[in-house]
């Protein structure tokens, strides 16, 4: 046992998908122990916040402010100069102040500004230039003065006799922000203005619970069918694999859609979804044990225990289990992959678990769906939950494969 | 010739069988789900109606309209005589249309989309697995690697991804629908150009994800039979590396293909999602509104149309498979 063990965790691919799964599963472990909000607190009220970090608007008003003299008016310069309104200065500039094109740089703000200061005057009438464009210019030359002005923005509180002035924001007025509350968020806000991290992080453990639950039932469902199947053979064997065969050509994701529309909204919570997955989902262990007990039936050992009058129950957990236990472990972590992704697409075509409690991967991406993240660009919803799905599904596969590598010694290279 | 035949016969009626089950299943399993959605729809139809008794005729019309008054086997014999004329009857949430002529509408975009996006992830899953077990090098240490990790995004993940990149970032492609939302279908260039672009995304997405699981099954498979010994015999005898190889691949070719049979259930059920992901308008966009609206007339039709594509699917390729492998040929002339 020891060996073996030692032989699994010297094979390259098993060691890494154990290693990226058990960073996934203690995330999930550690992290509510340091954010101890609620994952579903709705902490946003509209939707979809970029990743980022969030200040206090009031606060940062109210606290004492420090001057800074940083070159702020350089990218207030760029919010007024857009493209389009760049390239207005250029035709003028080429136009009327007679500037060959080559010594105007349209991506330097501060240049152009310079150019353009020095070359337009308001209050000259250019021929051959539209009032329209004429009062436009006049516009663009005032909020050039303005961005470049350092007055900033004057704060009034409503008093008895109407507003008073009570504080100036200068363009040069910064505050720290650690005597300002402050709120990151890593990934962003979902619809419902839910912290994004803390979400997924609550998410991902619960779909692995599920996972875990649907392998379980699963593999216990394939496992004891499979033993019977193959050990006893007769009328039970020829039943079982009548059974089996029909699930395994009815695709599962049909039966999967109809057992959970049937099971309806009420029933529906996360240990009956993953039960769902479970029972939908036995037919491929069933067969490949049922194959292998086949083949271990006649071997010398088991007939020697049946001589000797051993129990069914003791022969097939001494004589047989011990053959294919490599084997069910291998089908079990793959039963678990699947069972995350049945619960996503269950979800997603919305007979995943009803619940408002509890957040899975595949509700996420459900609601993500549903307020049209994917349509308006707002990635920070659904990328982290299938980048999180394919991560676990991806170690648990490689970890599949390295145990195959072991346990199956012809496929080593 | 007899055995032939008694080898189809015998597939076919195990199909048979299995199709019976399955409208069995279809028909049982969503009708179990409690509440009642034909009161439902009635309720829309009499709100505002003061009067008791016209109410109660409401609700009787509606409940004979859709059979739901009579017992689960008369409505099962009922349904199953019309089933098989191709009449699923009425639609719930889109009342006055029949669950035929939405299924009608949707299963060929979904077939059109599937069929050839399974096809092509197959085969350049089976060329990659060859490669990277035949040449090596950056095939074996890199691109294998890299489409492994792909192939286990989901399909619907898949397809937000592309989307987020082709049709949100680059506008190079279409986000939604089937073709443009001003086009009427008809047999015009710009109609056949508009379904084609909008065609390219959802059948990535399903190609690049099914490139990987094929690819690591045909490396297995390969390097597996390059190391058996009718390999190493025929290189004692001088026959050439590339006849060799042929041999090689032909033989480990065989195992995908069964392969392949037993995954479409799976891959057909993510690719459905994925169109859902593209409002495309197959089956998996009509499945989402049936569940939304508790639409089980419709939702059964939906699971058995894909459940008999994935099982005239699996004939077609236990056929191919009988016509291609000679040891099974051999099994059928005993």
């Amino acid at each position: 046992m020891k060996n073996t063990i030692k032989q699994v965790f010297h094979s390259g691919k098993f060691v890494v998908g154990f290693v990226i799964f058990i960073t996934i599963l203690l995330t999930c472990i550690i992290y509510p122990l340091f954010v101890k909000d609620d994952p579903l607190a709705m902490l946003g009220q509209g939707n979809f916040f970029k990743p980022g970090t969030y200040v206090s608007q009031e606060e940062v008003a109210l606290e004492k402010s420090y001057t800074l003299k940083l070159p702020r008016e350089f990218s207030k310069l760029e919010m007024v100069l857009d493209m389009d309104t760049r390239s207005q200065i250029q035709q003028f500039l080429i136009k009327y102040a007679e500037i060959p094109e080559a010594d105007i740089d349209v991506t330097n703000a501060e240049g152009l500004v310079q150019l353009w200061k020095a070359n337009y005057d308001p209050d000259v009438k250019y021929s051959g230039m539209t009032s329209a464009k004429r009062k436009s210019f006049r516009r663009l030359n005032n909020e050039i003065i303005a961005a470049q002005r350092d007055t900033g923005v004057i704060i009034a509180e409503e008093g008895e006799d109407g507003l008073e002035k009570s504080k100036t924001i200068k363009d040069t007025d910064f505050v720290n922000t650690k005597d300002v509350q402050t709120r990151t968020f890593i990934l962003g806000t979902d619809n419902f203005g839910r912290d994004v991290l803390t979400e997924l992080v609550a998410a991902t453990k619960s779909s692995l619970k599920i996972g875990l639950i649907a392998g379980l039932v699963a593999t216990a469902i394939g496992l004891v069918l499979g033993l019977l199947a193959g050990y006893m053979g007769g009328i039970v064997d020829n039943l079982i694999t009548f059974v089996t065969n029909l699930f395994t050509v009815i695709p599962s994701f049909v039966i999967l859609i109809l057992i959970s529309y049937s099971v309806g909204d009420k029933a529906r919570g996360i240990m009956v979804v993953a039960v769902i997955i479970g029972i939908t989902s036995w037919p491929w262990t069933t067969r490949s044990v049922r194959s292998q007990v086949i083949s271990l039936r006649n071997r010398d050992h088991v007939n020697l225990s049946k001589l000797s009058g051993h129990s069914m129950f003791r022969i097939i957990f001494t004589d047989i289990l011990p053959y294919i236990a490599s084997y069910v472990v291998m089908a079990m972590i793959l039963q678990i992959s699947s069972g995350i992704l049945a619960e996503a697409q269950l979800s997603m075509i919305g007979l995943g678990p009803a619940t408002t409690t509890t957040a899975t991967l595949g509700l996420m991406m459900q609601w993500a769906m549903t307020y049209s993240a994917h349509l308006n660009g707002s990635w920070w919803a659904y990328f982290p939950v299938v980048v999180i799905i394919a991560l676990i599904s991806f170690s648990l596969n490689l970890m599949n494969t390295g145990l195959d590598q072991v346990f199956n010694p012809q496929l080593r290279d | 010739m007899k055995g032939v035949r008694k080898y189809y016969g015998q597939k076919i009626f195990w199909y048979i069988l299995t199709l019976i089950f399955a409208v069995i299943l279809n028909f049982v399993l969503p009708r179990l789900m409690p509440g009642n959605p034909v009161s439902a729809i009635a309720s829309r139809a009499a709100s505002g109606m003061t009067d008791a008794s016209a109410i109660q005729k409401v609700y009787n019309e509606y409940a004979e309209k859709f059979g739901v008054n009579l017992p689960m086997y008369q409505q099962f014999f009922r349904w199953f005589k019309n089933a098989i004329r191709g009449d699923f009857g009425i639609s719930f949430s889109q009342y006055p249309r029949t669950v035929s002529d939405i299924i009608k509408s949707a299963v060929w975009w979904t077939i059109a989309l599937q069929l050839p996006a399974i096809i092509v992830g197959w085969i350049l899953g089976n060329i990659l697995g060859a490669i990277a077990a035949y040449i090596r090098g950056v095939f074996d240490k890199a691109i294998l690697p890299l489409f492994l990790f792909i192939g286990n995004f989901p399909a619907f993940g898949m397809a937000t991804i592309l989307m987020y990149i082709f049709a949100i970032k680059l506008r190079v492609a279409p986000a939604s629908g089937g073709y443009g939302f001003d086009l009427i279908p008809n047999a015009s260039w710009t109609f056949f150009k508009s379904i084609i672009s909008h065609y390219q995304l959802p059948f990535w997405s399903i190609v690049l994800i099914t490139i990987g699981g094929q690819a690591i099954g045909m490396r297995s498979m390969s390097i597996y039979e390059l190391n058996a010994d009718y390999v190493k015999y025929s290189r004692f005898l001088g026959i050439k590396d590339r006849k060799i190889v042929g041999y090689v691949f032909r033989n480990a070719m065989l195992p995908q293909i069964t392969g392949l049979a037993l995954s479409l259930g799976t891959m057909m059920g993510g690719a459905l999602v994925a169109e859902m992901i593209f409002s495309y308008p197959g089956l998996g966009t009509t499945l989402l509104s049936a569940v939304n609206g508790q639409d089980y007339p419709l939702l059964s039709a939906c699971t058995l149309i894909i459940t008999i594509m994935v099982l005239i699917a699996n004939l077609v390729v236990e056929i191919l498979y009988g016509i291609i492998d000679p040891r099974v040929k051999a099994n059928q002339q005993d």
